[in-house]
């Protein structure tokens, strides 16, 4: 089926070639990285994670994301939802990769990764995320070629597929439970020790995986045969709704704890990200953006003339992303470190080469959904080729 | 494609399998691990559980001393970065109330707060980087010293995340040409690897005492088996009330400091 992929128009192939020479660029400051170790990052001795694994971390959300087509597809027999269950599932192969690689690139001996498999350890979150994380590629690779494979021969899917399929949504919630479990179970790091630090990761994965595979249909939509209908996309929009909804209302369930109970150790992180902590104020323009988008994100949801109107939407729907991206893309992972548990302030910002690397697995996480998609749709007849 | 990547899974698979395989017995080597162990069995000293206690008053009778943090970094080739971002340190001074963030108190003598403070891994009965490590490149001995293995370290820093001291560093670049003085004695590590305190565990296996209390001019700090009630340590902890760093997480740590 991959000879699909290797047809195309002239803009398929300049928006191909243009991930490409991103990738390459970011390969090459990959190199550089691994000639001079993780100094070249803006990471440090107090702030010792920082963009790759707050990309991961986020990237887990929106891999986690495609049980929100899936599950109301095989779960609740909504059929409307049947043409886009594999642009959802091919969505979090290329988002579960990317996790991998974000996480690949901040080791600081990649090399030895496969001590990760060598010298297991089953009393490490991260030993279980890998298992997780694998397992759930895994699952969505055979699901998406095996149910790809019997739609090009015009067949009913096996019907082994259906038990691994319905396996699969239980488990695109433990990849996203087992990533919070990383950051909630350390007493040492107050701003992550909160039981609600999990549900808030799969509401806000419910929020913005939805919101950028909506993104995505729009934009295939535009450029292919491919049309989902109106039902759908309308469904889609309320799922987000109801995430983003959660999502706010679990932040403001943070700072209740924090604010009202008055222990230092709760208030600082947010004091750092919101308004700034002995003249540190790096993250406060961005955290106020990323509060100011997501409400008015979840305004345009919440009132139905906005939200069926598919402007607003695409435009909530960017904002939701961008405001969800921002908050654990960025704040979440650098405000557990700020203030260190000596209590010294050190700010963080990305180097330019940790921003291009970033920007080189963006670029190969969107080369895979395109060549995927290219794919799904050609076998469906729904591009010309 | 799926071609490709198989042949490639296995030639990596292979790769670190060597890697895997020539870096243990390198470890160990370096460690001394089964060597020491069965020479503590020997003379009965299973029973042990190191511990260090330090009066910060006798420490702050010289202001600005260093000889504990300089001989400690000297014998064990720790690099001196003249930047505070790819810093490492194994033991070092922090202001009083840094060091006891739990212990604020607006009261206390303004000369007092500013104080330093001896700080280093606290070798818990219960760590946190033992238990988040995936690799097993950092665990707990049977005397309690939390260990690290520089070899099998993959550098994921989750362990930093975990410790609620500070008490681990990072070589976030090549740490060798910032060693002033290389000492054959003991290994250098790479960049990517994570490393702390280790109670000296390569002298405790020749029977010489910690580079730190060794070091030491006021005698500040006492080392010594917390199982023994007859040790110093015992004895100072009877006779003097000491407190422990974050004791509300249940980490449990040696490193006493007396009142």
């Amino acid at each position: 089926m991959l000879e699909k992929a290797l047809v195309g128009d002239k803009k398929y192939w300049t928006w191909v070639l243009f991930l490409m020479a991103i990738i390459a660029t970011g390969f090459l400051f990959y190199l550089r990285q691994l000639g001079y170790g993780l100094g070249i990052t803006g990471l440090s001795r107090d702030v010792t994670w920082g963009f790759y694994i707050a990309q991961f971390t986020f990237l887990v959300g929106v891999a986690a994301s495609a049980v929100m087509v899936v599950l109301p597809y095989y779960l609740h027999n909504y059929k409307m939802f049947g043409k886009m269950t594999i642009l959802g599932e091919f969505l979090a192969i290329s988002a579960v990769t990317m996790c991998i690689l974000f996480i690949t690139v901040d080791l600081g001996q990649p090399m030895r990764a496969f001590n990760l498999i060598l010298h297991p350890s089953p009393s490490s979150v991260l030993f279980w995320d890998t298992i997780v994380l694998s397992g759930y590629l895994l699952l969505n690779v055979i699901i998406s070629r095996v149910t790809l494979e019997s739609e090009r021969k015009g067949i009913k899917p096996p019907s082994w597929i259906k038990p691994i399929i319905i396996l699969s949504i239980p488990w695109a919630i433990s990849i996203h439970t087992v990533t919070a479990f990383i950051y909630s179970g350390l007493g040492g790091r107050p701003f992550w020790f909160t039981a609600i630090l999990t549900p808030r990761f799969l509401a806000s994965a419910f929020a913005s995986g939805p919101a950028f595979l909506l993104l995505v249909v729009f934009i295939v939509r535009k450029f292919t045969r491919f049309d989902p209908g109106r039902e759908p996309i309308q469904k889609l929009a309320q799922i987000i709704t109801y995430a983003m909804l959660l999502n706010l209302f679990f932040i403001l369930l943070e700072v209740f704890t924090a604010f009202y109970s008055r222990i230092p150790d709760h208030m600082t992180s947010f004091q750092y990200l919101f308004s700034g902590l002995d003249g540190h104020s790096k993250l406060v323009p961005w955290m106020w953006t990323s509060v100011t988008l997501g409400v008015l994100a979840a305004v345009l949801l919440v009132n139905p003339k906005t939200r069926q109107n598919e402007k607003w939407l695409i435009f909530a729907c960017a904002a939701v992303f961008v405001s969800i991206w921002i908050d654990k893309g960025i704040g979440m992972v650098v405000a557990g470190f700020v203030p260190t548990p000596l209590g010294a302030i050190t700010e963080y910002w990305p180097t330019f080469p940790e921003t291009m690397i970033t920007l080189g697995v963006y670029a190969l996480g969107f080369l895979m959904i395109t060549i995927f998609y290219k794919i799904a749709l050609s076998v469906r007849g729904e591009i010309s080729t | 494609m799926s071609g490709i990547d198989r042949r490639n899974f296995i030639k990596i698979a292979g790769l670190t399998t060597i890697i895997g395989l020539s870096g243990k017995p390198l470890a160990d080597a370096f460690a001394s691990q089964p060597a020491q162990a069965s020479a503590a069995e020997k003379e009965g000293h299973v029973g042990k559980r190191w511990a260090l206690v330090i009066d910060p008053k006798k420490c702050l009778e010289k202001e600005g001393c260093r000889a504990c943090i300089d001989a400690c970094h000297r014998i064990h080739n720790v690099p001196q970065f003249d930047n505070r971002k790819d810093e490492i340190k194994w033991i070092w001074k922090e202001e009083y109330e840094k060091a006891f963030l739990d212990q604020e108190n607006e009261f206390i003598e303004d000369s007092l707060k500013e104080k330093p403070v001896l700080v280093l891994c606290n070798h818990c009965d219960n760590p946190p980087c033992v238990r988040v490590c995936p690799t097993q490149a950092t665990w707990k001995r049977q005397d309690g010293i939390v260990m690290m293995d520089w070899h099998r370290c993959i550098g994921c820093r989750y362990c930093v995340a975990a410790c609620p001291y500070g008490s681990r560093s990072f070589n976030w670049r090549d740490p060798r040409p910032f060693i002033k003085e290389i000492d054959k004695d003991f290994p250098t590590r790479t960049r990517g690897v994570v490393e702390k305190c280790t109670f000296c565990n390569e002298r405790l296996a020749k029977g010489l005492p910690l580079a730190c209390v060794e070091a030491c001019p006021e005698k500040a700090m006492a080392f010594g088996d917390l199982e023994d009630p007859e040790s110093e340590v015992r004895q100072l902890l009877r006779n003097r009330f000491a407190i422990r760093r974050k004791p509300y997480l249940g980490t449990q740590p040696v490193v006493f400091y007396l009142v």
